[in-house]
């Protein structure tokens, strides 16, 4: 039996059964079809209208993320009529709150940004009128909501209910005065949100923020290191956003085992890499009963080696311990019981696996 | 874990037990709740708190803490009598069944609930859910390892899942979630004083013979060396004369932790190496100042055994220095030269002589982590063990009674306690404490006890509460919560001024070595 094709753009490709259009032009390496509320894992909802397209003998435009393709449909992905419709929703979102771009943390990253700059659509023709106030809340350490710039793709609520599963947002209220809201519409930190921020990494624009990534520089002045989570056992891989030796805020990487999600500690638990408690240089009690004191890296070692080699020639290797680290990387933990087993002489070696 | 993170979402009948996985592993917590929400799998929550889970699950089981045995024991009579487990599998891929069909003949529902409190019926319901899922995973913490009877909870819950065919599949499997980033590597490089990197016992001649060649040196000690959790006792004895502590806070997370203190004060020698000037660095004679990750590269190994690359983000805070370089400088001193030039050459000394680990190398890990075993370098990694075959050949069933508690609740002491993690706060609280936002949620110690016996003993929500064992007493605000049951309060160990650890009790697994944790007997009043 030959596979199941249909037409895109001109071109006769093959697809699985199931499969929606924007998930099969993707997979032929159409990346051209804009979308905002969809968020991969969860459900399509088609809500932004931004991803419509062509489909031969459709009564309207279809959206690629929510529609499910079917043998023969001809599709086009790009079309004047498509642009017309495209720019008219971004005048839309752009008319719906105050998305000024000058001073949005979002600056440089923002997907609606993207999108009004790639169709041109520079102010809004439309807007809400002076004076309309917009819900602002910062009054949590972690995370800041501005729904001056929030276009109801429903992106943070499906992140939060089927990427994370923590039910804490929904989207509330009717019609025009739909609004995204946590329990019974409370602020964040008095509802049941756990400040995964699964919201504000989900967020295409700058209504959901790092608290304390606010004012600490653009997207294009960071730098990104992927690396673990320090926290506990998952392993979650990490995009950390570097500026100037600080770093400014932790993302979840797509990568596995997490694909993009992180805990409240590997999102908002970092900031005691770089506390002012850290020390700073060695300490050392030079006196048995003495306090201990600033020392530099020579005296300590030295005092470290002296004392090691003292107790294991009056007492012998097999008085001696090491502990290592659940805390600390493969080559350390590998080299304590190399420095213990074959220095030392001692097989006296653990860490915290127990406890 | 025998399996991988991102198979839970497949499974088609998740039995968490001992573990509080939506606050101590968040993100694998979401797999769960995405197949028992989304997918609509079967999901069993055995635990004696109503933990967050419970309210995802189709069945929770509430045990007496400290029966998880009779609970399980109690399962799989009920899996035997109604035939409703793997017998190809049974025949062909396991070993003593006989013996482990009379362990459990006498748990009936009827004993098995005179033990645990567990209902009959809701025995039988979760024995026959897990038995019939195609794919059964079993998700287990510290709540199982933690006893006295650690060891034999843990080889209860591998009866069940080769009972049921369940090791060996993909979305199967038993599944023990490690509390720490590199607990897993810490095991994996022979942070154990039984075996070397990659667990090739220190006793066997022809692994020291190896590691001999390799580190260039002669007579390496053949002798098992103590746990932790011994050498502390040890010390007062004269047993032990000097520690070396790198990353550990014992003053804080040891069983009985004012013993533990004391027996460090009489120590020849204490050196401290960590990223803050910690309960135990105060007691140390030199402390010398870590890199934390961010400050250095090297490698993360996770509980599904992923190797994974830690980067180095940003320059040594402060004179700080990687732990890799500290040893090295030591070792230079000592006068056995380690002159390595980075994380990756160590590395590389690490594959060598460690066969699980031979085909990860940091160029293949540019390209995302790798989970051993990874014989060669084209090996994909292994995402789920035991295929085919367990390692040793057949899997053994073990026979295993129910123990109580070291230490069970009575007239003096009546309630029980027990011990774990906030989903706000981290172990002994050095780097969560220091993250405002983390403070904010949980700023300090409570107890978490249940209206009932909150009314009983006079207790309101935020009365101060002593909280007292037979080892010491501490002070924590009351929180009134349904997560409780009655007769059982909860206390996280994170904070130093009130330190659940000075409660606990020190009685350890015979042979992991683990203490107690998660059972104690203690009293409360208003303070």
């Amino acid at each position: 039996m030959s596979k199941a094709t249909l037409n895109l753009n001109g071109m006769t490709v093959e697809f699985q059964p199931g499969q929606t259009i924007l998930e099969v032009a993707r997979g032929h390496g159409i990346f051209t079809i804009p979308t905002l509320c969809y968020l991969k894992d969860t459900t399509a909802t088609g809500s932004c209208r931004m991803c419509l397209v062509e489909v031969e003998k459709a009564r309207t435009l279809l959206p690629a993320c929510a529609t499910v393709v079917n043998p023969g449909m001809v599709i086009k992905t790009e079309s004047p009529r498509i642009d017309a419709s495209r720019k008219m929703v971004l005048e839309l979102l752009l008319g719906s709150g105050n998305h000024n771009c000058l001073v949005c943390e979002a600056n440089g990253e923002c997907e609606l940004q993207a999108l009004a700059y790639r169709y041109e659509v520079p102010t809004p023709s439309f807007a809400n009128p002076p004076g309309t106030q917009y819900y602002y809340e910062d009054n949590n350490s972690m995370i800041v909501r501005d729904f001056s710039k929030c276009i109801m793709c429903g992106r943070c609520v499906r992140g939060c209910n089927e990427r994370q599963v923590n039910q804490a947002i929904s989207i509330g209220y009717r019609g025009s005065h739909n609004k995204i809201v946590a329990k019974a519409d409370y602020p964040y930190i008095d509802s049941d949100c756990v400040f995964c921020g699964e919201c504000v990494q989900s967020c295409p624009v700058g209504a959901l923020l790092d608290k304390n990534a606010m004012h600490q520089g653009r997207s294009w002045e960071r730098r990104h290191v992927r690396t673990t989570c320090p926290y506990c056992g998952v392993g979650c891989q990490i995009d950390l956003h570097v500026k100037g030796g600080q770093i400014v805020k932790a993302m979840g990487a797509q990568a596995l085992p997490n694909e993009g999600r992180l805990c409240v500690k590997g999102r908002f638990g970092l900031g005691f890499v770089q506390h002012p408690d850290r020390l700073q240089t060695p300490l050392l009690r030079k006196t048995k009963n003495g306090e201990l004191q600033e020392a530099t890296w020579d005296e300590a070692l030295d005092f470290v080696a002296s004392r090691l080699k003292e107790v294991k020639e009056k007492h012998g290797p097999e008085k001696m311990g090491g502990w290592s680290s659940a805390r600390t990387t493969n080559e350390e933990n590998y080299l304590l019981q190399k420095l213990m087993r074959a220095v030392i002489g001692s097989n006296h070696i653990d860490h915290c696996a127990r406890l | 874990m025998t399996n991988s993170i991102a198979e839970l979402e497949d499974a088609d009948c998740i039995l968490v037990i001992g573990s509080n996985t939506n606050e101590n592993h968040p993100v694998i917590a979401a797999r769960i709740k995405r197949a028992a929400r989304l997918k609509n799998k079967d999901l069993i929550v055995i635990d004696p708190r109503k933990q967050d889970l419970v309210k995802f699950s189709r069945l929770w089981l509430r045990q007496t803490p400290g029966t998880d045995i009779a609970v399980v024991n109690g399962m799989m009579n009920i899996i035997i009598q109604e035939k409703l487990y793997d017998e190809t599998y049974v025949s062909e891929r396991t070993e003593n069944f006989e013996a482990l069909k009379g362990a459990v003949a006498k748990y009936t529902p009827d004993y098995v609930e005179k033990i645990s409190g567990v209902p009959a019926d809701a025995l039988a319901a979760a024995a026959r859910m897990y038995a019939r899922a195609k794919a059964g995973s079993i998700v287990y913490c510290m709540g199982i390892t933690q006893h006295t009877v650690g060891t034999d909870n843990v080889k209860t819950l591998a009866n069940l899942a080769m009972l049921c065919g369940n090791v060996g599949i993909y979305a199967g499997g038993v599944n023990p979630l490690r509390g720490q980033n590199n607990v897993q590597g810490a095991c994996d490089m022979g942070g154990l004083p039984n075996v070397f990197s990659g667990y090739q016992p220190v006793t066997d001649a022809n692994n020291r013979k190896k590691m001999e060649a390799a580190w260039g040196v002669k007579n390496l000690p053949d002798w098992v060396g103590m746990t932790m959790t011994d050498m502390l006792p040890a010390i007062s004895k004269g047993g032990i004369k000097s520690l070396y502590i790198i990353g550990e806070n014992p003053a804080l997370t040891d069983p009985d932790s004012d013993h533990a203190i004391k027996a460090m004060q009489q120590l020849d020698l204490l050196v401290v190496q960590d990223i803050f000037l910690t309960e135990t660095g105060k007691l140390a004679d030199v402390v010398l100042p870590a890199s934390s990750f961010a400050e250095k590269d090297g490698t993360f190994s996770n509980t599904e055994r992923r190797v994974a690359r830690v980067r180095q983000a940003i320059p040594p805070v402060g004179q700080s220095k990687p732990d890799w370089k500290i040893i090295c400088e030591i070792s230079n001193r000592l006068g056995y030269p380690m002159n390595y030039g980075s994380p990756e050459e160590v590395f590389e000394e690490i594959r060598q002589v460690t066969p699980a680990y031979a085909g990860i190398s940091y160029k293949r890990l540019d390209a995302g982590g790798l989970q051993w075993p990874c014989p060669n370098e084209e090996h994909p990694g292994t995402v789920y063990l035991h295929k085919d075959r367990f390692a040793k050949g057949l899997g053994t069933f073990f026979a295993i009674d129910h123990k109580d508690p070291a230490e069970m609740p009575d007239a003096e002491y009546p309630l029980y306690l027990t011990t774990g993690r906030l989903l706000y706060q981290y172990h002994s609280g050095t780097m969560s404490r220091r993250a405002p936002g983390l403070a904010e949620k949980a700023p300090e110690c409570q107890v978490e006890l249940s209206a009932t016996d909150a009314a009983k003993y006079g207790i309101a929500a935020g009365d101060r509460v002593k909280v007292r064992t037979r080892r010491g007493q501490i002070t924590a605000k009351a929180q009134i919560s349904a997560k409780a049951v009655p007769g059982t309060v909860f206390l996280p160990f994170h904070f130093a001024e009130a330190s659940a650890n000075k409660l606990t009790n020190a009685a350890l697994d015979p042979v992991s070595k683990i203490p107690e944790y998660k059972v104690c007997a203690v009293q409360i009043e208003k303070a």
